[in-house]
């Protein structure tokens, strides 16, 4: 089908964006890459869209460090992320998660601040947002905010996000020396949404595990994270399924999607431990 | 509906070297302005969701889909179809390839497919079957198997990396 727009605009910096979203009466809608909103416009899921195009505004792109954290531009490719130095070494994660996401042509487009902002339940980023205790910054008409990743999403497409905020980028905290990161998902297809996907992060400070395509949101698997942290993975496993409450659907049952959480889950521990399973 | 937002709107672009001025509606896609204002039908309008890659075309160096990307962000763009690629020989070899090992049936899919290719093939040396399939996953193709597809862009592969050290 064909979208169908209320009219569009080009932002030439992040306040220009705030204002046209503030003059949108409720209709603005950010575009970035566009790669989760143009297909959801060309397949009407929504209509009347007052686009305001962020896209051009460089200072919301690039990958930069400092002693304790990564910040990531909300405008920042998953290209620019599978390839990036900085990312490779301190938040390696995401690389992983890249090269999950979707298609090149894709990957060349979408962008990690739309990701997150979409907040599609069975997207990688969301959930390795969650994994990583990630900050989200964002910019509207009262200032800044820095939201922790685990209060950002709400629902389906729902997160803390206002409507006349931007988010502009995400902090996270560099990988340790002996910090170990591993992204594990099933899908049918390569690029396909995964039928459920977990992450593992082992810190000094423990570990975090969540998940994707279990639930209206990514979730954060606390109970299987206190087992983990006490050496048992038969609990955690069991934790973990008793824990998440999957939907069924026409790619997968709720209880398959369950029984494949716990799978992946001794799978990623058995990536860092480098065992085989 | 605010004067900030426009229902139309003016863009300047390169399109396969040549200069394009256009006004276009709000929320055409990419490919439907090149299919339909400017007449360039190589790349195909299909899924229109980004799942299939007919509508494979390339905007400032970089494949992209474009039936995800609005005609209205294309202002200062460089854009190649398929029908550049052709008459500047980028993808002559490939296209020879593809003829050569019976890549196509219908050929919707191809010039999505050359592009796709292409953008692996620039990265330079010969990229392992395995990787190949990987990059052109996000092609669809219904009536080959794939099979000759990998084959073909396998041999280009091959042939410009011999050439490159010649």
């Amino acid at each position: 089908m064909k979208a169908s727009a209320g009219g569009y605009a080009r932002a030439n910096d992040l306040g220009h964006a705030i204002e046209m979203l503030g003059s949108a009466d409720g209709m603005g809608r950010v575009l970035a890459g566009g790669q989760s909103l143009v297909a959801a416009m060309n397949m009407r899921l929504t209509t009347g869209d007052l686009l305001v195009d962020i896209s051009r505004i460089s200072a919301l792109s690039g990958i930069t460090e400092d002693a304790a954290s990564l910040r990531i531009g909300a405008l920042t490719s998953h290209a620019e992320i599978g390839t990036d130095p900085l990312v490779r070494t301190y938040a390696p994660l995401l690389r992983d998660a890249v090269a999950c996401i979707a298609h090149a042509a894709i990957r060349n487009r979408g962008t990690i601040g739309g990701a997150l902002a979409h907040a599609d339940p069975a997207a990688e980023f969301p959930a390795c947002v969650l994994a990583l205790d990630a900050t989200i910054h964002v910019t509207g008409r009262d200032g800044k905010r820095a939201i922790p990743a685990d209060d950002f999403f709400h629902e389906v497409f729902e997160t803390a996000l206002q409507p006349d905020e931007i988010l502009t980028a995400i902090t996270l905290p560099k990988a340790e020396r002996d910090e170990r990161q591993t992204l594990q998902e099933v899908t049918r297809r390569s690029g396909d949404y995964a039928l459920a996907g977990l992450c593992l992060v082992r810190r000094r400070a423990g570990h975090r595990v969540s998940l994707l395509s279990v639930g209206s949101r990514p979730v954060l698997a606390r109970h299987a994270m206190a087992h983990l942290d006490a050496g048992d993975i038969d609990g955690a496993v069991a934790a973990l399924r008793a824990e998440i409450d999957p939907p069924s659907d026409t790619q997968a049952s709720a209880g398959y999607r369950r029984h494949i959480a716990g799978v992946l889950l001794r799978r990623a521990m058995a990536d860092l431990t480098g065992e085989k399973t | 509906m605010s004067e900030i937002f426009r229902a139309q709107v003016d863009i300047d672009l390169r399109v396969n070297g040549e200069q394009v001025a256009a006004r276009v509606i709000a929320g055409q896609h990419v490919i439907d302005f090149l299919r339909e204002e400017l007449g360039l039908t190589g790349a195909h309008a299909s899924c229109e969701h980004g799942v299939c890659g007919a509508c494979t075309i390339r905007v400032n160096g970089q494949a992209v889909r474009g039936c995800l990307m609005l005609a209205a962000q294309l202002d200062g763009a460089e854009v190649w179809t398929v029908e550049g690629l052709s008459d500047n020989n980028t993808i002559r070899d490939l296209q020879d390839a593809f003829v050569a090992r019976n890549a196509l049936q219908c050929g919707f899919c191809t010039p999505g497919m050359l592009v796709s290719a292409e953008e692996l093939l620039a990265q330079g040396g010969i990229p392992e079957r395995g990787k190949i399939r990987e990059h052109m996953s996000g092609n669809y193709c219904r009536c080959t198997g794939y099979e000759a597809i990998v084959d073909a862009i396998e041999t280009v592969a091959r042939q410009r990396a011999g050439k490159a050290n010649s």
